[in-house]
C-alpha cells in the first residue's frame, strides 16, 4: 500500500497528515476539558502587573528564569511549594521557561522586596555577587505601556471570561478608573524605591517599566 | 537519474535561497557566538544598550538560525531537488516561477520584520514562536506559497513515483503548517478592546494548556524543520554525491512512517515533572525512547549506503560532512531519549545539558548536512567547480572540534549544575546557594564559546569557498555524475 501512495501524491499527503495529527488529538485535547480551573484564592493580574508581565516578556526574562517548581525536596527547599496547574489559570502565555541560568521565580514575591528588585535590575552584582545577569538600565527611563495592559485585561475579560470586577477580584472598570487603580498601586511601589528619576517621573504622572515589573514580580507567590 | 543536459532545470529561486542560507547563517551563528561569550563574560552585554543584552539577542539567535539559516537551506534544496526528482523544470511554468519568487521575497520580508521586532522586544515569549500576530499571518502566506510550489511541481511531474526526499518535504510542509497554526492561535488585543498596541496579542490557551500546546509545537517544529527536512536532503545528496544506491528501500519506508507516527508524541518530554497530567509525561517519555527506532533507521540506512565505499571518506570531504552528519544524528537521537527518562530528566532539565543536546544535533547534523548540500549544489547550479578542497578539509576539522568542545563542555556544565542544585549537607540542608551553581560553570561557558567561535570560523570558510567557487573557479561544461569536482 505504501508504494501505491508514492504514486498518488494527494492520498500520500492525506495519510501523512493523519499519521502526524493523531498524536495531537489524543494527547492535547483531553487536557483542555479540565485543566484551566484556577486554584482557590487565585486572582487575575492587575493592569499594572500585566504591564510588568509585558516588560518581563519583552526582555525575555523567561530565557534564563523558570517559573515552575518541580516536586523535589531540593526545589521546594529552595523555592517553596511546588507548582500546581491551577496556579497558572490566568497565565496567557505560560512562562515556565526551559532553562535556569538564574533561579526560579515562581514564588519570588515571597522573599524579595521592592528595593532588592530595584538594585537587582540596576546592577545585579550589587545584590548577587558573581551574577552573570545583565543590568536593565532602560527599565528606569522608559515608561510602561499601561494602555496595552488595560487592553489585554479587557480582552481576556471579554473573550475568556477572566473574572475581573467580580467580588474579591481585581477591579478593571473604565479606562479612567483603571488608570487611578494603576496609580495607587504604583505609588505603593515607588514610595519604597530610591531612584530619583523614577520618583520624579511618577510625580509627573509617568510610570516607569521598572515599577510595573516589580509589581508583577511581587505578585508571584 | 537522467543526464544533466536532457532538461534545463531552472535554479533561479534555488540560487536566491542559497545566498540567504549563507547570509542568515553568518548572522544567526554570529549572534549565537556573541551570546555564548556574554555568558562567560557578562560585560559584553553592553555593546549596544538594551538591544545588546543576552535576553534580546537570544530569540534573535534561535529564530535567525532556525528560520533564517536552516529554513533557507531547506527551501534552497527544495528548489533544486524538487525539479530533479520530478523531472520538470521551473521554467516550464510561469506560474510556479512567479510563486517561487514571491515565496522568496515574502520570506525575506518576514525575516526582516522578525529582526526589527525582536530587537525592539516585541515577543509572544513562546520559544521559536516569538513573532507577533501580524508577522504570523505573513508566515502562513509564505508557507502556503511553498505548499503551492511543492504540489504545483508535483502536479506537472514527469516522474510518476515520488522519490523518498519528496515524502519528507511533504511531511515538513504539512507538519509545520499544523503545528504553527495551532500554537500561534492568539487574540489581538487591539481588535477586541479598541485600545493599546496594534501588534500585541494574547494567547488562546492559558497556563498548563498553553505549555502543552507550546511544547507539542516546540519539540515537533524541531522535528519537522531540523529532522524531517534534513533527512529529505541526505536521502538525495548522499546517494548522488557517492554514486551509491540507497541501502534499503524497506528501511526507508519503515523509518519514514515510523517517524511520522511516533514523533509528535515526544513533545511531552519537555514537561516532565511539570503540572501536565502524569500519563502525558509518561507517554512523552516512552515515545521518545521508541523514537530511537525510526531515527536510527534513517541514519543506518545512510551509513550502510556507504558500505564497501568507505574509501570515499578519504578522498571526498563532502562525503565526510554527510557521514558525520548522520553520525551526529544517531548520537543526538540517542541522547534525546536518554534525557527523556524521568530520573535523567530530573537532573538535566533546566540545565546547560539541554542547549548542549540541541547543539550537537543542530551543529553536527543540520549544519553539516546543509553545508554539504550547498557544496554539492554549487558546481551544478553555477557550473563551476568547487574552489578549494583543502579549505573544505580544514573547515571540516575546525568545525568538528568546535562541536566536540560545545557538547562536551555543556554536558559537564549541565550535570554539574543538576548535581549541585540537589546536593545537601549532612543535616539535609541545601549545600549550595544558587549563585554557587552559576559561577562554577564559567570555565565551561568559555569552552563552549570557543567551540562556537570555531564553528563560526568554519562557516566563514564555507562562505568564502562558495563565493570563490562562484566568482573565480574553473568553469565546467558537463555536469558531474557523482562526486563534485573540486580544485585541490
Amino acid at each position: 500500500m505504501f508504494s501505491w501512495l508514492e504514486k498518488n501524491p494527494f492520498f500520500f499527503a492525506v495519510f501523512v497528515f493523519i499519521f502526524i495529527a493523531y498524536a495531537g488529538v489524543v494527547e492535547i485535547l483531553p487536557d483542555f476539558a479540565d485543566r484551566a480551573r484556577p486554584v482557590e484564592h487565585k486572582k487575575p493580574y492587575t493592569v499594572l502587573q500585566l504591564a510588568g508581565r509585558h516588560v518581563y516578556i519583552s526582555d525575555s526574562c523567561n530565557a534564563c528564569h523558570s517559573q515552575l517548581i518541580r516536586p523535589f525536596k531540593s526545589e521546594t527547599d529552595r523555592y517553596g511549594m511546588y507548582s500546581v496547574s491551577g496556579e497558572f489559570a490566568y497565565d496567557r502565555p505560560f512562562l515556565w521557561g526551559s532553562k535556569r541560568t538564574g533561579p526560579d521565580l515562581a514564588r519570588i514575591g515571597n522573599y524579595r522586596s521592592v528595593d532588592w528588585h530595584e538594585n537587582h535590575m540596576k546592577d545585579p552584582v550589587s545584590v548577587v555577587p558573581g551574577s552573570i545577569m545583565p543590568a536593565y538600565a532602560h527599565m528606569f527611563n522608559k515608561n510602561a505601556d499601561i494602555e496595552t495592559a488595560y487592553a489585554e485585561a479587557v480582552t481576556v475579560k471579554k473573550v475568556f471570561n477572566v473574572p475581573y470586577d467580580m467580588e474579591g477580584m481585581p477591579k478593571l472598570g473604565s479606562w479612567e478608573e483603571a488608570q487611578a487603580e494603576v496609580r495607587a498601586e504604583a505609588e505603593a511601589i515607588v514610595s519604597q524605591m530610591k531612584d530619583q528619576d523614577v520618583k520624579d517621573a511618577f510625580a509627573r504622572g509617568e510610570i516607569r517599566q521598572i515599577v510595573a515589573l516589580i509589581a508583577y514580580l511581587n505578585s508571584l507567590k | 537519474m537522467q543526464p544533466s543536459n536532457a532538461l534545463n532545470y531552472d535554479y533561479t529561486v534555488a540560487k536566491y535561497f542559497m545566498f540567504t542560507t549563507i547570509i542568515f547563517g553568518i548572522v544567526g551563528m554570529g549572534i549565537g557566538t556573541l551570546i555564548a561569550f556574554q555568558m562567560a563574560y557578562p560585560d559584553l552585554n553592553y555593546l549596544a544598550g538594551e538591544y545588546g543584552t543576552f535576553s534580546r539577542l537570544r530569540p534573535l539567535h534561535t529564530n535567525g538560525v532556525i528560520y533564517g539559516f536552516m529554513l533557507s537551506g531547506i527551501f534552497a534544496t527544495w528548489y533544486y531537488i524538487g525539479q530533479r526528482v520530478l523531472k520538470v523544470s521551473m521554467s516550464e511554468s510561469k506560474f510556479l516561477m512567479f510563486i517561487g519568487k514571491l515565496h522568496f521575497w515574502l520570506y525575506v520580508l518576514v525575516i526582516a520584520l522578525a529582526v526589527v521586532t525582536l530587537f525592539a522586544g516585541v515577543s509572544t515569549s513562546k520559544e521559536y514562536a516569538e513573532l507577533e500576530w501580524p508577522i504570523d499571518i505573513i508566515v502562513v502566506v509564505v508557507w502556503v506559497l511553498w505548499g503551492v510550489s511543492i504540489f504545483g511541481l508535483i502536479g506537472i511531474r514527469r516522474e510518476k513515483t515520488l522519490y523518498i526526499s519528496l515524502w519528507y518535504y511533504i511531511a515538513t510542509f504539512l507538519g509545520v503548517a499544523m503545528l504553527y497554526l495551532f500554537n500561534n492561535m492568539e487574540v489581538p488585543t487591539r481588535l477586541v478592546s479598541g485600545m493599546g498596541s496594534w501588534i500585541h496579542s494574547v494567547s488562546m490557551y492559558a497556563g498548563t494548556n498553553d505549555a502543552l500546546v507550546q511544547w507539542w509545537f516546540g519539540h515537533n517544529a524541531v522535528a519537522f524543520v531540523f529532522t524531517v527536512a534534513i533527512i529529505a536532503q541526505i536521502y538525495y545528496f548522499l546517494p548522488k554525491e557517492s554514486g551509491q544506491p540507497i541501502f534499503s528501500y524497506k528501511l526507508s519506508l519503515f523509518s519514514f512512517w515510523g517517524l511520522m507516527f511516533v514523533y509528535l508524541w515526544a513533545g511531552g518530554h519537555h514537561l516532565i515533572y511539570s503540572t501536565v497530567p502524569d500519563w502525558m509525561q509518561t507517554m512523552g517519555s516512552i515515545f521518545s525512547i521508541v523514537l530511537i527506532l525510526p531515527s536510527w533507521g534513517s541514519a543506518i540506512n545512510m551509513l550502510l549506503t556507504m558500505k564497501g565505499e568507505w574509501g570515499q571518506l578519504r578522498d571526498n570531504p563532502l562525503i565526510k560532512f554527510m557521514v558525520l552528519a548522520s553520525t551526529f544524528y544517531m548520537f543526538s537521537t540517542l541522547e534525546g531519549p536518554i534525557l527523556s527518562i524521568k530520573s535523567v530528566n530530573a537532573l538535566a532539565h533546566f540545565t546547560d545539558w539541554i542547549p548542549g543536546h540541541v547543539h550537537d544535533g543542530t551543529l553536527g547534523w543540520v549544519g553539516f548536512m546543509t553545508m554539504a548540500a550547498l557544496y554539492h549544489m554549487t558546481p551544478r547550479v553555477f557550473k563551476r567547480e568547487l574552489y578549494s578542497k583543502s579549505l573544505m578539509e580544514a573547515q571540516f576539522w575546525i568545525q568538528t572540534t568546535g562541536i566536540v568542545l560545545y557538547f562536551a563542555s555543556m554536558w559537564i556544565a549541565g550535570i554539574t549544575q543538576g548535581m549541585m542544585w540537589r546536593a545537601t549537607d549532612e543535616y539535609g540542608n541545601l549545600a549550595y546557594s544558587f549563585i554557587d551553581t552559576v559561577t562554577v560553570l564559567i570555565p565551561y561557558y568559555w569552552i563552549r564559546a570557543i567551540g562556537g567561535l570555531l564553528y563560526l570560523i568554519g562557516f566563514f570558510m564555507f562562505a568564502y569557498n562558495i563565493m570563490k567557487s562562484i566568482s573565480s573557479s574553473k568553469p565546467i561544461d558537463r555536469e558531474p555524475v557523482s562526486a563534485s569536482p573540486m580544485a585541490a
